[in-house]
């Protein structure tokens, strides 16, 4: 069979046996599962970081920060189709929980990209001079106050590229949500392969639709950046 | 308006305060001087507990705001501080800089008024946001104004020379109306030719009455604005009193070193 006529048949499959249909939906689910995981893993990240740079001298802020690195160690410490996995089948059985396999990979996704996350905003802001707290503090702003509203903003700043990567990452890891069912791109294109008998093509339009949003996210990143960038002295 | 007993304070080992004892009276203005090192950084920072004292009493107001069960954020709007480095908010405006703890504050206020009307027959007047918004904006202009940089309200701090710097920092302080100002050597990271301005907008606020506390090197600052200068080191205060009997005759032998040093 020539490489024509595999394309061919692929786009015949694709149009006239409701390939395009799996992966719209397949694309969507990947889209989903890895935008809402990084918004939930933000919140997460940003709530564990602030925990973690809290001073320590009272009981509360160290239990807090014990849970938190406990809650780092172990999602930084399995691969995420092991987490995966444990939470469809061992944690939610075990609450007598029933979910679709897209929901558990949004939420697992999210929990996961929390305790990366965490860590990078961490470095943020500690990057951000300890002075800009002192600043807030010394006209009457709380320590939450403070972070949030100028820490915090500042420390996001700073590592916006880094956390573009971990979207990229996030984005490419969805391809193991298959392994509790979710449909996704891989799923879509497996199951037009396995149709059409046929799987060089369809695979080879899965890593372009890969390559493609993975572009797209670093452009939105870059356009990001330099609208932050406002604050900066300009030259 | 603060009275200082037996202030003490020890970063692990290290006993940096040794017991300070002093009364602020409003109008005064309080020039500490020392060697450094000597925990001139660190009793400032202690008056509005930036640092913790480990030891003793900070009464301001009547409120011993050392004890750790005072909510400190209420009375840091009345005791603010003025940093060496400025420490203006990058991510903010020159007015933002200036108005957004008022209004941070005044809409806390704001909530507890709000709570305070749900409960109690006696209402208390609530403001609305705009009007809160719109009052911190017209004082901000007003105090931007004052020190003659209306047209740098818009660009951020990172745009300023450092003189202009220290003095919207100085303005944002005024913004939330203090009874005392803590200023830790104001002009130490200045270029020479700016330190001048930023000595003159202080000599204003001491000519209005504000109450200042101020760590200073610049001796001429202190014998002609304080009307009383301290003298601290090996963490307590080793002699004070007025600007001319203080630098015209030094009692003690660290004192009279220091001085030789200085001037
Ligand atoms: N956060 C801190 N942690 C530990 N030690 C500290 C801290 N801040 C200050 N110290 C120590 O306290 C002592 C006094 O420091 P401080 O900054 O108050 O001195 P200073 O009189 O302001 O000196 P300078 O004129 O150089 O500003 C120093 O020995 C310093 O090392
Ligand atoms: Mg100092």
């Amino acid at each position: 069979m020539n490489f024509d006529r595999k394309i061919e048949n692929f786009i015949a499959f694709f149009i006239h046996h409701d390939g395009y249909k799996e992966v719209l939906l397949g694309l969507s689910n990947t889209v989903k599962i890895a935008v809402i995981g990084l918004l939930i893993g933000i919140v997460i990240g940003t709530v564990i970081a602030t925990v973690r740079v809290i001073p320590k001298y009272k009981l509360l802020p160290r239990i807090l920060n014990g849970f938190c690195s406990l809650y780092v160690g172990l999602f930084r410490g399995t691969p995420m189709v092991v987490q995966l996995l444990v939470f469809y089948y061992v944690a939610l059985p075990l609450m007598h929980l029933k979910l679709d396999s897209v929901t558990v990979s949004i939420i697992v996704f999210g929990l996961n990209s929390g305790a990366y996350i965490s860590e990078i905003m961490r470095g943020g802001i500690q990057s951000v001079d300890y002075g800009q707290m002192e600043g807030g503090r010394s006209v009457g702003l709380s320590f939450s106050t403070t972070m949030m509203k100028i820490v915090i903003p500042q420390a996001v700043k700073n590592i916006l590229p880094t956390m573009g990567n971990e979207f990229i990452a996030l984005i490419k890891e969805t391809s193991v949500v298959s392994f509790v069912g979710a449909a996704d791109l891989y799923k879509a294109f497996n199951y037009i392969g396995t149709n059409s008998y046929e799987f060089m093509v369809p695979y080879l339009v899965m890593a372009l639709i890969y390559i493609v949003m993975v572009c797209l996210i670093s452009l939105l990143i870059k356009i990001m950046e330099r609208s932050l960038n406002k604050s900066d002295r300009h030259h | 308006m603060i009275d200082i007993i037996d202030l003490k304070k020890s970063f692990g080992k290290n006993e940096v305060l040794r017991g300070i004892n002093l009364t602020v009276n409003k109008g005064d203005i309080v020039a500490v001087i020392g060697p450094s090192g000597s925990g001139k950084s660190t009793f400032l920072r202690c008056i509005n507990c930036m640092e913790d004292p480990t030891g003793g009493k900070i009464i301001f107001n009547g409120v011993d705001i050392a004890d750790p069960k005072v909510n400190i954020n209420i009375h840091r709007r009345k005791i603010c501080m003025v940093f060496q480095h400025f420490n203006l908010f990058n991510n903010k405006t020159v007015i933002q800089n200036i108005m957004l703890s008022p209004v941070i504050c005044a809409k806390q206020d704001r909530r507890k008024a709000l709570r305070h009307n749900l409960f109690h027959k006696d209402k208390i007047a609530v403001r609305s946001v705009a009007d809160i918004k719109k009052e911190a904006r017209a004082n901000a202009e007003r105090l931007l104004a004052r020190i003659g940089l209306s047209d740098k309200a818009n660009v951020y701090p990172s745009t300023l020379s450092g003189g202009q710097k220290q003095r919207v920092a100085i303005v944002r302080s005024l913004a939330m109306n203090p009874q005392v100002m803590l200023f830790d050597e104001p002009t130490s990271a200045l270029d020479p030719e700016m330190v001048g301005e930023v000595l003159d907008l202080m000599k204003e606020l001491a000519a209005e009455g504000m109450t200042m506390v101020v760590v200073t090197h610049e001796m001429g600052f202190a014998r002609e604005v304080a009307n009383r200068v301290l003298f601290i080191d090996e963490g307590v205060i080793m002699e004070q009193g007025e600007p001319a009997e203080f630098f015209g005759n030094p009692q003690c032998d660290r004192l009279k070193d220091f001085l030789a040093k200085v001037l």
